[in-house]
C-alpha cells in the first residue's frame, strides 16, 4: 500500500486537482445534514435567484429552493450509487468469472453466453426497464446499475483465472485436496486482483454517470435530491435561468472527471508497462 | 467454406441471443406490477375488462408458464407487441414510424464520431507525446466524463438560447418550408444540434481506442520491414498500420451501437426527436411498460443486427477470420 501511494504523482497538478475534487464531494455529501438542516427541498428565497444573488451563492431553483443545498445533499445520493452499485457487481462479475474461469468447459460456455446476453443489450435501456418495473427508489437504481454492469468484470476475471488455473501454485494446491472454493478464493483470486482494481475506478464513474441520466429521465428516487434529477426538473427554464440545470450538471461532470483522472494515476501506478489506459 | 461456416456460426449465435432477450422481455412482464394483461394492454389499471379477457386468451395467460412464453414468442416473431394505450394503435406501427428519425440521428452520429475518432486517434499516436496526443487526450478524458444531457443542454445554451443560430427542438420547423431545398436545409438545421452532441461523447471513445491501437501497431515488426523498404510514409499509415489498428476499432464501434441507441433516449428527450427514444421516455413518464418493453427488444435486435455487419466486416478486412473458430 505504501508502495502504491509513493507511485502516485503527487506533485501533478491533475491529479492533486482531481483528488481536491473528490475530497470536497465527499466533504459536501457527509456535513449536507448540518450545512443545511432544512433539507434540499426547503424554500428558501424567491424562484431562479441568480447566483451570488441575496446570499445564495449557486441562486436558488424554479421554486426557490437552494442550488448549493441541493448539490450538497446530491452528492450523498451520487457517492452513494458510484460505491454500492460499483460494490455490488464487482462482486457478482468476480464470482461469474471466477467460476466460469476456473471450471472451464460446458459451465463456462452457459456463463459466458449469459455474458454476453448482457453485454449486447442496450445498457440505459435495460437500466430504465427496470427502475420503471421495480419502481424507483435508491435501491432499484443501483439494482438496474449492478445488472448492467457486471459482464466486463466477469470476463476480464474469467481471462485472468484461465491463465492462472494452470500454473504450478494452483496445481500444487489442487493437488494437496484442497476445495475448490479455498483455491478460488486464496490462491488465484489474490493474484488476478491487479487489473480488476483499475476496472473498479472506472466502474465509479459510470455509476455515477448513470444514476444522473437515469434520475434526469425522470426515475430518480422522488425521496432523495440527486444532480441528474436538478437538471432534468429545470431544463425547460433554461431559456431564462440556466443556472438552474448548468450547476447541478457540473457537479456531475467535475466528480466523474476527477474519479477518471485518478483511475488514470492508480492504472499508471499498479501497471506501469500499461501505456494503453484504463478505456480499453 | 470457412467463410460460409464462420457466417453460419454467427448468425446461429445471433438467433440465439435475440430469443434470449425475448425471454428476458417474457419474464419482466411478470415481474413488473399488476397483472400482465394490464402490463400488456399497456394502461396502468384502467383498461376495460372485454380487452383485457380478450388479451387473456389471445396470449394464454391462463394457460401454464411455458405455454405462454410458446404464445409470447410467436407473437414476437411477427413483431407483435400488443396495443398502445395511448395511441390507441399497435405498438409496433408506432415503432416502424419512429425508427427512420432514430436511425437518422445514431447513423450521421456514428460515422462522424468515427471518422474524426480514427484521424483524432490517428495524429495523436503518430505525434505520440506531441500537441496532437494532448489535445486527444484531454477531449477524450472530458468528454468522456461528461453527462451527456447536460452536454446537450450546453450547446442549446450557447447556438440556441444565446447565438440563435440552430433550432433546439424538433425534426422539422412547424409551419416551415415543405419541399425542395429551403426543406432540406430546414432538416439538416435541425439535424445539427442533437447530432454534435452525441458525436462528442463518441468521438472521445473511438480517438481513445485508435491511439491505443495505433500506438501498437506502430510498434511491429511489419512497419519496421516496411520502413526499411522505403515505403512512403503515408502508405504506411494509412495503408499498412491503419488496416491492422483498425480490427479492434470495428469491435468497439459494433459493441457501442447499444451504448448509441441508449444515448438516443437522452438526446431525443432533450431535443424533443421523435424517435424512439423520446418513445421510451414517454412510456417511461407514462407507465406504459408495454412500450418501453416493446422498444428495449427493438433496439436490442439492432444491436445484434450492428454486431452481425461487424462480422461480416471482420471478413472482409482480416482474412483470418474464422480460421481460429
Amino acid at each position: 500500500m505504501r508502495r502504491l501511494a509513493a507511485r502516485l504523482p503527487r506533485r501533478d497538478i491533475v491529479f492533486v486537482a482531481s483528488a481536491a475534487i473528490l475530497l470536497v464531494v465527499v466533504a459536501m455529501a457527509l456535513s449536507a445534514p448540518f450545512v443545511f438542516p432544512g433539507g434540499p427541498w426547503e424554500v428558501v428565497g424567491p424562484p431562479m435567484a441568480r447566483p451570488l444573488s441575496d446570499g445564495f451563492l449557486l441562486g436558488t431553483d424554479t421554486i426557490g429552493r437552494s442550488l448549493l443545498s441541493g448539490i450538497f445533499y446530491g452528492a450523498r445520493v451520487s457517492l452513494l450509487v458510484g460505491i454500492v452499485a460499483t460494490a455490488l457487481p464487482f462482486l457478482l462479475g468476480m464470482l461469474v468469472g471466477a467460476v466460469a474461469g476456473y471450471y472451464g468447459g460446458v459451465v463456462d460456455d452457459a456463463l459466458m453466453r449469459l455474458t454476453e446476453l448482457f453485454q449486447t443489450v442496450p445498457h440505459f435501456m435495460l437500466a430504465l426497464v427496470l427502475v420503471a418495473i421495480l419502481t424507483p427508489s435508491i435501491g432499484s437504481i443501483i439494482i438496474a446499475i449492478s445488472v448492467v454492469s457486471w459482464p466486463p468484470v466477469a470476463r476480464l476475471v474469467r481471462g485472468e483465472f484461465l491463465i492462472l488455473r494452470n500454473r504450478e501454485f494452483v496445481e500444487a494446491a489442487v493437488l494437496s485436496g484442497r476445495g475448490d472454493a479455498s483455491i478460488i478464493l486464496r490462491e488465484i483470486l489474490p493474484n488476478a486482483l491487479g487489473p480488476i482494481v483499475v476496472m473498479a475506478s472506472l466502474m465509479v464513474a459510470t455509476a455515477i454517470l448513470l444514476e444522473a441520466a437515469i434520475s434526469f429521465i425522470g426515475l430518480g428516487d422522488p425521496n432523495l435530491m440527486s444532480w441528474g434529477y436538478m437538471v432534468g426538473a429545470s431544463r425547460t427554464v433554461l431559456r431564462t435561468a440556466w443556472w438552474v440545470s448548468v450547476m447541478p450538471g457540473l457537479a456531475v461532470f467535475l466528480t466523474v472527471l476527477a474519479i477518471n483522472f485518478l483511475g488514470e494515476a492508480l492504472n499508471e501506478a499498479l501497471n506501469p508497462r500499461s501505456a494503453l489506459g484504463t478505456m480499453r | 467454406m470457412r467463410a460460409f461456416r464462420y457466417v453460419l456460426g454467427r448468425l446461429v449465435k445471433a438467433c440465439l441471443i435475440v430469443l434470449a432477450v425475448a425471454i428476458l422481455n417474457f419474464l419482466l412482464i411478470r415481474v413488473a406490477p399488476g397483472d400482465p394483461a394490464t402490463v400488456i394492454a399497456g394502461q396502468s389499471g384502467d383498461a376495460d375488462a372485454t380487452y383485457l379477457a380478450q388479451l387473456r386468451s389471445d396470449f394464454g395467460l391462463d394457460e401454464p408458464l411455458p405455454v405462454q412464453l410458446g404464445i409470447y414468442l410467436q407473437k414476437l416473431a411477427v413483431l407483435d407487441f400488443g396495443m398502445s394505450y395511448r395511441e390507441r394503435r399497435p405498438v409496433a406501427d408506432i415503432i416502424w414510424e419512429r425508427l427512420p428519425s432514430t436511425l437518422e440521428i445514431t447513423a450521421t452520429a456514428f460515422v462522424l464520431a468515427l471518422a474524426a475518432g480514427v484521424l483524432l486517434g490517428t495524429l495523436a499516436a503518430v505525434n505520440r507525446g506531441g500537441v496532437w496526443d494532448r489535445v486527444s487526450t484531454a477531449v477524450s478524458l472530458i468528454f468522456y466524463a461528461t453527462p451527456l444531457f447536460w452536454v446537450g443542454l450546453l450547446l442549446v445554451l450557447v447556438f440556441s438560447v444565446e447565438l440563435n443560430w440552430l433550432p433546439a427542438f424538433g425534426r422539422t420547423m412547424i409551419g416551415g418550408p415543405e419541399s425542395g431545398f429551403p426543406a432540406l436545409l430546414d432538416r439538416l438545421r435541425h439535424l445539427v444540434l442533437p447530432v454534435l452532441t452525441l458525436t462528442l461523447f463518441y468521438l472521445a471513445l473511438y480517438a481513445r481506442m485508435t491511439r491505443a491501437s495505433m500506438v501498437e501497431t506502430l510498434d511491429m515488426d511489419f512497419i519496421k520491414t516496411a520502413r526499411a523498404k522505403g515505403v512512403g510514409r503515408r502508405r504506411i499509415l494509412f495503408v499498412h498500420a491503419l488496416r491492422n489498428a483498425v480490427l479492434p476499432i470495428v469491435t468497439l464501434a459494433g459493441v457501442q451501437v447499444g451504448q448509441l441507441l441508449s444515448g438516443a433516449i437522452i438526446i431525443e428527450t432533450i431535443f424533443g426527436w421523435p424517435g424512439l427514444g423520446l418513445l421510451a421516455f414517454n412510456a417511461v413518464l407514462q407507465r406504459d411498460y408495454n412500450t418501453l418493453l416493446a422498444v428495449f427488444f427493438v433496439t436490442s435486435l439492432l444491436v445484434v443486427v450492428a454486431n452481425l455487419i461487424v462480422d461480416g466486416l471482420y471478413l472482409l478486412i482480416d482474412p483470418r477470420t474464422g480460421a481460429r473458430a
